[in-house]
């Protein structure tokens, strides 16, 4: 696996998605600078959090038209396997990578914890190493995370499949109590229809040991890792 | 003739059923002070464009960058006066 982590000006979880790949994973991994186009020949692109280009405009709005956003959009729509978690996903939905926006939270704050989410599809390249209905304790750390989306579109993706991870209570029960910022449906993490492209505004990257508070997010790479190595070894078998 | 000195205003707001919380705590603001007959507040932003253009598809164009970049058409619509 082969990481490559964008850095946008004013980013701030791009180092915190380098050490979990270096670090944890212990797996190559590259900053990718917004003004280059060049995606390293990597096999797995993380659109960071933080507030790129300080969020001006709308969040994600400006990141989307940067140079290295025209490669990562080519790469994506050829299969390539892409993350955004936090400011990424606002990222995805401004580019059209992943449907509907993300909004300012219901309740106005800012909200920078430790939630729950529950793994509602562990049957994608990013969740294969959960089960379903697993709950991972992970942080977040947004003000605009409010999933937004017309209701026939809402019930599309969830008749599909796509709704990956919801906000719940420890328990598992997604509840309102336990939803942080409005989202509809609790919604906290969606994919594309072609299930190479996900986004969530949890930060798996910043729970991957115990001592930070939670290692559940390294589910997520540990199903990428997964999900590449499976791939690999098909494109070989085709091959032979 | 030059059509330079050309400016064009664009509203943007968020479609009706988005839900706005800034203008719902502005309205709840307004309440406690008093002014109880503004029973909705909803924000929105406004752009100035000058402009520098002798093209005549200057208006497509500024369609264009709202529908691109100055607003969100999943959530924001946005309407345009030009000013001359």
């Amino acid at each position: 696996m082969k990481v490559g982590v964008v850095t946008f000006p004013g980013s701030n979880g791009d180092y915190d998605s380098f050490a979990a790949v270096k670090h944890v994973m212990h797996e190559p991994v590259e900053f990718l600078w917004h003004k280059s186009a060049d995606l390293a020949g990597s096999d797995l692109i993380i659109l960071p959090g933080g507030f790129a280009y300080g969020d001006y405009l709308r969040a994600g709005a400006i990141a989307r038209f940067s140079p290295i956003m025209e490669s990562v959009i080519r790469f994506a729509k050829s299969g390539g396997l892409v993350i955004g978690f936090c400011n990424g996903f606002q990222v995805l939905t401004e580019c059209g990578l992943l449907p509907g926006a993300l909004v300012r939270n219901s309740g106005l704050r800012f909200r920078g914890e430790f939630i729950h989410i529950k793994v509602e599809n562990a049957d994608t390249n990013f969740t294969n190493a959960c089960h379903p209905n697993d709950v991972l304790k992970v942080p977040i750390a947004h003000g605009e995370g409010n999933y937004y989306n017309f209701n026939g579109d809402v019930k599309k993706l969830e008749d599909d499949n796509l709704v990956v991870f919801r906000y719940c209570d420890v328990e598992g029960r997604v509840t309102k109590e336990s939803n942080p910022n409005g989202s509809i449906n609790n919604i906290a993490g969606i994919i594309n229809r072609e299930g190479n492209v996900m986004g969530m505004m949890p930060h798996p990257e910043r729970a991957v040991e115990k001592i930070i508070g939670s290692d559940d997010g390294l589910k997520v790479f540990e199903s990428v890792r997964a999900a590449l190595s499976n791939r690999i070894h098909q494109t070989t078998a085709g091959r032979i | 003739m030059s059509k330079s000195g050309q400016k064009a205003v664009v509203y943007v707001r968020l479609k009706e059923g988005v839900l706005d919380p800034q203008g719902l705590t502005i309205q709840k603001a307004l309440s406690q002070m008093g002014y109880k007959e503004f029973t909705s507040v909803r924000t929105g932003r406004f752009f100035e464009l000058d402009i520098n253009s002798n093209g005549s598809d200057i208006d497509q164009r500024i369609n264009e960058v709202c529908a691109k970049l100055l607003a969100n058409p999943v959530i924001e619509s946005y309407r345009v006066e030009r000013v001359k």
